[in-house]
């Protein structure tokens, strides 16, 4: 045979199977509240996806598919992330979706990729979110009622009766309180004073007030803004010596320093990745946490916080579950996350369920305090 | 002068054209964004007219948009199921005024029929503007845009602070607005050609309306009253009636685009009714033109098309703020009236007092 | 209720009191020379705050107070200098929408230059927990370091307007702009030293309360409605009553709080604002020969 037609039909084969070869990218869509009234959890969780997102690129991409990342900045409103939501399904034909970051949006969204069969792998915190079930939604923070639970356990133990409530007039504050109003009577607890403030509240020290009104044996406080920090402050110059208690969304060192020596004593419930160094060695979730946490804070230089671990997570059980499934096969996927069981991840170890699309027990929290500034596991 | 309806078919020529544009690039999904962009749009015309003509500030219009809204949320996400015996509600399901809607969870809910809901809504904005507006139009000038401020905050606490409109997340699992002929608002993307066209539609014959309104003897009234309201008044220009029934028209047609919206999107939140996004019709109205419907419409569809697809990413709000800053100070009466060359020689030979009209 | 409750809340209100007082009062300067109300008055609360810290971060606390004051004032000029200083006779409508798209500019430059995370000054005097007892009553040292400082303010500003020439020309502007500049006023130079003066006192406000509650890029627009609803309630140019109305406004709000769900604690002020506008259409007061000659919109 004519050695140059050879040499072309050899090139032409060659060439023909690099094209072929050339891996579909894992197109993973963000809708996380960068700027806006919910920045303090969108910002580090878009952080973390980047970060993330260049490590597994790094390393070769998911299954072999190098991850892109479409992220958009939803300012916390829902009527945007609806809007990117119909986006990244209908127009860039996204694989997945992670976030968004505030319970609003995902409620406003879900149903959008449900209905585009896109994986929606939310990092905001109510339960309506995975309750009833749908298909393709699922959600990577812990649940409120169990948040809630220790709380009330760790109540009991120190003899606490009467209780004053507050939470912000957020979704987050919202759901917690239906949570706490939900359970609290099972438990012995009465709530005896419950107030709602503005978000962007600067200063509490009238609704704390109303709660020393009421004469309450403890204070409990409910909302992820940096009114946290205020409540506490207020309560304690006000002569407030009862004990004071957060949600799960105290999880972050910045309110601490904002709070100062009010902080001191605190108590609340968290995941595990805000006392990383206080684990012990034979922790399970100790090593991805220090693998997070010394590349978070080396590259953003600051310290980590719950909500970036929840996008950390959402996208470690996306790439374990394409790798699962063996490729880009949304329905596989689908339910390769369904079923998956142990893995281990910031927030807890997770094990899905065709009922249970949240995947966290009770467990995955851990009951902290405030001691000199930094947090530390309560009893140690 | 071309006749109204010769203009109404030329927009929606340019209605079609960016359709059939849409589609030969492959980017059929932009109508999507467009079509949420023809409802805000809504408000804005209403408000140009109020602003441009009868030269009242709102700095709450947003809240109009949320009362329509969430009133035809509610009432259509409402679940009477278990109370069918009960009179009132045996009542209203035999006048025709309840329907059925799938529930996600399986099963049915009865709730109000989208078109009864929408009337509710429309009534009530138009209730409300009637009830603000006759204290609040006898105020002026900053008085006047503090009062209007302070009533959006107002609705804007009692939508977030109240549980049972959802609070802080709004309501959601809104059924779509159904049409005749099996078209509906809302639905997913099988819709979207429909939706599209009837939201731009929608917007065509508001259009005409208002262009009635500003080229009849009503509207050659209302420039009167901004140009000089003490004069008109003495010339027989029922000055409060008139700037009463701009204010209440502005109110259900932004309450309109709500209602509307919220059938879109399956659900409404409560930053609807905010401040910022008062602000923001108010930036569209003054960047259109202020009475300038063309230019809002234009201006309206295009920041809100470019802001829903996030092209400003994080800077949505700056863009904004700098467009409206540039636009009042080059070209106060708006981009269609740009002098650019104009306002530069202003800004070299003419130093102004910086002082407003004594 | 107990005479001690009655206290505290009163105490809370002072608190909320004294930002929205001086947030009044700056509108009020700067309404008082040119007419204009500057919605980008809460921006420079928010700057002196946001400032100061930064300074603080390699300067004394004074320092950097003083520091931020002065930076803000710049910001202040460059305003005018910027956006107010060449327009002709701008109606009531553009100069409320320049104002607020300038607040907006401001609050994403403070954006893109801190970030979105939130900031506080240390406490003056003691830290967070340090309270004084004053008959049953606790008080943070901070909140009578705001309060001093407002009524400084205010007492500083009253020798400047009654006591220097300067100041009796920046009266004179307030009571007839033309006649003033016919006698010889500066006017246009003291249009500028109204928005140095607004923003001077608006970051010293930021400064001083930042420790009590914290101060962040978004802070701004809510000062400013509340500053612009305590100056409307006293009146327009009138800083007395502006003052007045900011302490009215912030133990109504502590009040409201014990009697009505905190949720709708601002709902509640701006409607007790808007049926006093109603009945007094220029405010508790104002002069409606003002309100009138002002509103050719």
């Amino acid at each position: 045979m004519n050695p140059i037609k050879l040499a072309a039909a050899a090139a032409a084969l060659a060439l023909a199977l690099t094209a072929e070869a050339a891996p579909e990218p894992l197109k993973v869509g963000a809708l996380m509240a960068v700027t806006g009234p919910a920045s303090n959890l969108g910002a580090p969780e878009a952080r973390t996806l980047q970060l993330l997102v260049e490590q597994l690129n790094a390393r070769g991409g998911v299954a072999g598919h190098p991850v892109e990342l479409v992220l958009k900045d939803t300012g916390g409103s829902p009527e945007k992330a609806v809007s990117f939501a119909r986006q990244l399904v209908e127009e860039e034909g996204v694989f997945a979706i992670i976030g968004p970051a505030t319970s609003g949006e995902t409620i406003a969204v879900k149903q959008i990729a449900n209905d585009g069969k896109t994986l929606l792998l939310s990092c905001a915190a109510a339960e309506v979110i995975v309750t009833p079930v749908l298909p393709w939604v699922f959600k990577v923070a812990p649940k409120d009622s169990h948040a809630a639970e220790m709380i009330f356990r760790q109540m009991k133990k120190m003899g606490v009766k009467r209780i004053g409530f507050l939470s912000s007039n957020t979704g987050f504050g919202k759901a917690g309180k239906e949570q706490v109003e939900r359970l609290a009577p099972a438990q012995g607890i009465e709530i005896a004073a419950s107030e709602v403030y503005d978000k962007a509240a600067t200063d509490l020290t009238a609704e704390v007030t109303k709660l020393k009104a009421a004469g309450v044996q403890a204070i409990l406080n409910w909302s992820i803004e940096p009114a946290q920090a205020i409540v506490i402050k207020n309560a304690r110059q006000m002569g407030l010596t009862v004990p004071i208690f957060q949600s799960h969304g105290f999880a972050n060192v910045q309110y601490v320093k904002a709070a100062g020596a009010a902080a001191e004593g605190v108590l609340f419930p968290a995941s595990r990745i805000v006392v990383a160094d206080a684990l012990p060695a034979g922790d399970r979730q100790k090593p991805v946490i220090t693998a997070y946490k010394l590349a978070y804070e080396a590259r953003f230089k600051e310290d980590v916080s719950t909500f970036g671990g929840h996008a950390h997570d959402a996208l470690g059980i996306l790439a374990r579950a394409v790798t699962e499934a063996g490729g880009l096969d949304r329905e596989k996927v689908r339910r390769a996350v369904e079923g998956m069981q142990g893995y281990v991840g910031t927030a807890g170890v997770f094990g899905f369920s065709p009922t249970d699309h949240n995947g966290l027990a009770i467990d995955a929290f851990e009951m902290l305090t405030v001691k000199d500034g930094k947090f530390v596991q309560l009893g140690r | 002068m071309r006749s109204r309806w010769a203009r109404v078919a030329a927009f929606l020529a340019v209605v079609a054209l960016v359709q059939l544009g849409a589609a030969a690039a492959g980017k059929a999904f932009y109508l999507t964004q467009l079509t949420m962009a023809a409802y805000y749009t809504l408000v804005a015309v209403g408000l140009s007219v109020l602003m441009g003509y009868a030269g009242q500030i709102s700095l709450g219009h947003a809240a109009f948009f949320a009362i329509g809204g969430y009133a035809s949320g509610v009432l259509t996400t409402l679940d009477l199921g278990g109370r069918r015996a009960a009179p009132p509600v045996a009542v209203l399901e035999h006048l025709g005024l309840l329907a059925l809607r799938p529930d996600p969870g399986g099963g049915e809910l009865l709730g109000v029929h989208p078109w009864a809901a929408a009337a509710v809504a429309l009534a009530l904005a138009a209730l409300v503007a009637l009830a603000i507006g006759l204290p609040v139009l006898r105020l002026k000038g900053h008085y006047l845009a503090m009062a209007t401020l302070g009533f959006g905050t107002i609705v804007s606490s009692v939508l977030i602070g109240t549980a049972a409109l959802g609070a802080a997340d709004g309501v959601s699992g809104v059924p779509p607005l159904p049409l005749l002929g099996g078209l509906a608002v809302g639905g997913g993307r099988e819709a979207r050609l429909v939706n599209y066209w009837l939201a731009w539609g929608l917007v065509a014959l508001a259009l005409l309306l208002l262009m009635n309104l500003v080229e009849s003897r009503v509207g050659r009234a209302l420039r009167a009253i901004h140009g000089a309201e003490d004069a008109a008044g003495s010339m027989g220009v029922d000055v409060a009636r008139l700037k009463l029934a701009t204010f209440v028209l502005s109110a259900v047609l932004a309450a309109a685009g709500g209602v509307l919206l919220t059938h879109y999107n399956a659900g409404i939140g409560p930053s609807e009714a905010g401040s910022l996004k008062s602000v923001r019709y108010v930036a569209i109205v003054a960047v259109g033109g202020m009475g300038s419907l063309w230019g809002t419409v234009a201006t309206s569809a295009v920041l809100t098309f470019l802001s829903l697809r996030g092209v400003f990413g994080t800077f949505d709000d700056a863009v904004f703020g700098a467009v409206l800053v540039a636009v009042m100070l080059l070209s106060p009466e708006g981009i269609l009236r740009l002098d650019a060359l104009g306002a530069l020689r202003a800004l070299a030979a003419r130093r102004g007092g910086g002082a407003v009209a004594p | 209720m107990e005479i001690g409750l009655l206290l505290q809340y009163l105490v809370a209100g002072l608190t909320y009191g004294t930002i929205y007082a001086v947030v009044g009062v700056g509108f009020n300067i700067i309404y008082n020379t040119t007419g204009i109300i500057n919605f980008a008055q809460g921006e420079f609360v928010m700057l002196g705050g946001m400032t100061a810290v930064t300074l603080h971060g390699f300067l004394p606390l004074p320092l950097a107070i003083a520091g931020a004051v002065l930076l803000t004032m710049v910001a202040g000029v460059l305003v005018e200098l910027l956006f107010i200083r060449w327009l002709v006779r701008p109606t009531v409508l553009r100069m409320i929408i320049i104002t607020i798209g300038v607040s907006i500019l401001i609050r994403e430059a403070a954006l893109v230059g801190w970030g979105e995370s939130v900031r506080a000054l240390p406490y003056f005097t003691g830290d967070e927990v340090t309270a004084l007892s004053l008959g049953g009553v606790h008080v943070s040292p901070q909140v009578l370091w705001s309060l001093a400082t407002c009524l400084f303010i205010v007492a500083a500003l009253w020798v400047f307007f009654q006591r220097t020439a300067l100041g009796r020309q920046m009266r004179a502007c307030a009571v007839n702009r033309e006649a003033a500049a016919l006698c010889g006023v500066p006017v246009r130079n003291l249009v500028t030293l109204s928005f140095a003066l607004s923003a001077g006192i608006g970051a010293l406000a930021g400064c001083v309360v930042s420790p009590i509650t914290y101060t962040a890029y978004n802070v701004g627009g809510g000062l400013a409605i509340k500053g612009f609803t305590v100056a409307i309630l006293g009146g327009l140019g009138n800083s007395a009553a502006a003052v007045a109305a900011g302490f009215v406004v912030g133990i109504l709000e502590a009040f409201s709080v014990s009697l009505l769900p905190a949720a709708y604690k601002d709902a509640v002020s701006v409607a007790v604002l808007l049926a006093i506008l109603f009945a007094r259409p220029s405010g508790l007061f104002g002069s409606s020969e003002r309100a009138r000659l002002e509103s050719r919109a």
